[in-house]
């Protein structure tokens, strides 16, 4: 046992028959992360959890039903006074490093309710399936982020015409304790670091971000794939290339440049990096497996995004997309955050119903009703979501 | 003063910083043993529900490798052939979970075993490859889901 834990037990004698030392127990994530008890944990090492579709019902994502995507070992212990930002790379001017409190008294401060996906959310759903987190429906967020514009401090640092891309660098560690390897460093080419929402964000919901989402430090880059958002930041590197940081090389983060056929082998070559997440919706309220009476009306609510885009149109059917209905659907309270959708159905008759919800872009492009292109890694699946619902 | 007493003085005091420095490591190691032991200074704490969740956790340890229904309890492995081979290669740097909620064909674990290799460090599986992979292969393979899957375990609840 000494061996596991990498120290001689002092006292080992003296310790109970069938006790085992805290050191190899495991940690409750919902402790650890204030959790709801209702989150689903796909991975313990590193952590991965994900919400139920009905715990996403808040207009703003609390962190108690906030997914937590983990590629490395968080941070510890944290000396806020001694973090620093360093931006460097190929296309400053200079390198430049800024501490906490000079990032927030230097720099103008923005709030934005920012959506936040991975971009393997529904990966469970490709058929042949896709190896990683088999994450269903809960690997998105929307909460508010406070911070400082990105382009704000790369105006400070002074940035040379060369640059293509921005990477960034965090404090966790690989999951192999490898110091020399980052667990991902992941980027945004230029036109996206210099967007006004592009944050970097040291409040999440108005207080300190939590641990578990980067605590003190993240980059926001709301509407791509949460692996943009780097968290634990304390490095920018602006680079006169693609970023070539840890899960930025094919496949990571990748589909194929052409569609292909489910199962198909790609080339790595044959890859391209997933920018803006595509349109998507889901059904909030009420939780699947609602049982209602004939005659009574079912309210249903939701949130619809679309990356980059706005949502424009938001249907809900019950005859599985034979007859579409119209849903009321509000303005994002920024860009880059989610639109809240209702809508209250009357049932026809006695029976089992899907309610499946459906929206479309600012461009006209609507989500599947089945899963849409194959691919390797099995990201994207924006197909539409749906609860099962009986009318007695 | 004489010679002798300066340095018998002299020697008093590296004594005395000697009995000092000794108290100080004494007490860091008492400190180090109790954080080894109790790494969340649970008996400083009141919280009862931290506490119950410590209590749930703890596996006793002559039920470190225990199989109970054909599922291996600390790591929620299939029983099969290979199993310990499974356990021992595939958890020491990442979750049984990351293995268990994926589902692939044999050419796509020994893939999933190549990248791990040229990524993420992985050594040599030596014979235990193909135990490994036969493990896998057998125990997690892909089921056909088709291009969209019935609505399963739904809780049904009276909404009223």
């Amino acid at each position: 046992m000494a061996g596991i834990i990498g120290a001689d037990i002092v006292f080992g004698s003296k310790m109970p028959v069938n006790y085992q030392p805290l050191a190899l127990q495991e940690t409750d994530p919902f402790t650890l992360f204030n959790l709801d008890k209702e989150m689903v944990v796909l991975n313990d090492k590193p952590w991965n959890i994900e919400a139920k579709a009905h715990l996403l019902d808040e207009k703003v994502t609390s962190n108690k039903n906030m997914f937590i995507r983990n590629n490395g070992i968080p941070p510890e212990n944290i000396d806020i006074s001694k973090w620093t930002l360093t931006i460097d790379g190929e296309s400053v001017q200079q390198k430049k490093s800024y501490t906490l409190s000079e990032l927030k008294s230097k720099f103008k401060q923005y709030t934005y309710q920012l959506t936040i996906e991975c971009g393997g959310n529904g990966r469970s759903e490709f058929n042949p399936p896709a190896k990683g987190n088999q994450w269903t429906v809960g690997a998105v967020s929307c909460a508010s982020w406070t911070g400082v514009r990105l382009k704000d401090i790369l105006d400070d640092v002074g940035i040379k015409d060369s640059a293509i891309y921005i990477g960034y660098h965090a404090a966790d560690s690989h999951i192999s304790r490898n110091p020399n390897k980052e667990p991902i460093s992941r980027g945004v080419p230029m036109s996206k670091a210099l967007q006004d929402e592009t944050l970097v964000a040291f409040k999440m919901n108005g207080k300190d971000v939590p641990a578990a989402h980067g605590y003190p430090l993240r980059l926001v880059c709301g509407g791509w794939p949460a692996s943009t958002s780097g968290k634990w930041l304390n490095g920018i590197s602006v680079r006169n290339k693609e970023h070539d940081g840890a899960k930025m090389k094919a496949p990571a983060y990748r589909v194929p440049k052409n569609p292909v056929a489910p199962g198909e082998k790609v080339k790595d070559v044959d890859m391209k990096i997933i920018e803006s997440m595509p349109v998507k919706s889901l059904i909030t309220y009420p939780k699947s497996g609602a049982m209602i009476d004939l005659g009574k009306k079912l309210n249903i609510r939701g949130h619809a995004w679309a990356g980059e885009l706005e949502v424009v149109k938001m249907e809900f059917s019950i005859d599985f997309g034979a007859t579409w209905n119209t849903c009321t659907l509000e303005k994002p309270v920024n860009r880059l955050a989610w639109q809240h959708f209702n809508a209250a159905i009357t049932f026809p008759e006695k029976g089992y119903y899907e309610v499946w919800a459906r929206a479309t872009d600012v461009n006209n492009v609507a989500q599947p009703m089945l899963v849409p292109g194959w691919n390797p890694k099995g990201y994207l699946n924006n197909a539409c979501h749906r609860i099962a619902v009986k009318v007695k | 003063m004489s010679k002798e007493n300066k340095f018998k003085n002299q020697a008093k005091q590296v004594y005395r910083m000697l009995i000092m420095v000794w108290c100080v490591v004494l007490l860091g190691v008492v400190f180090a043993i109790y954080a080894l032991v109790d790494p969340n200074f649970s008996a400083f704490n009141t919280d009862e529900e931290l506490q119950t969740v410590v209590i749930e956790n703890t596996i006793e340890e002559g039920d470190w490798d225990k199989i109970e229904n054909g599922i291996h309890i600390r790591t929620g492995f299939v029983e099969d052939d290979g199993l310990m081979t499974v356990v021992n290669n595939c958890t020491s740097c990442h979750s049984a979970k990351m293995v268990t909620q994926n589902r692939m064909t044999k050419e796509r674990w020994i893939a999933t075993i190549r990248w791990m290799q040229e990524t993420q460090n992985l050594w040599d599986l030596g014979n235990n490859e193909e135990i490994i992979v036969n493990y896998l292969a057998k125990n997690y393979a892909p089921k056909s889901m088709g291009r969209r899957a019935n609505l399963e375990n739904i809780e049904w609840y009276q909404l009223n």
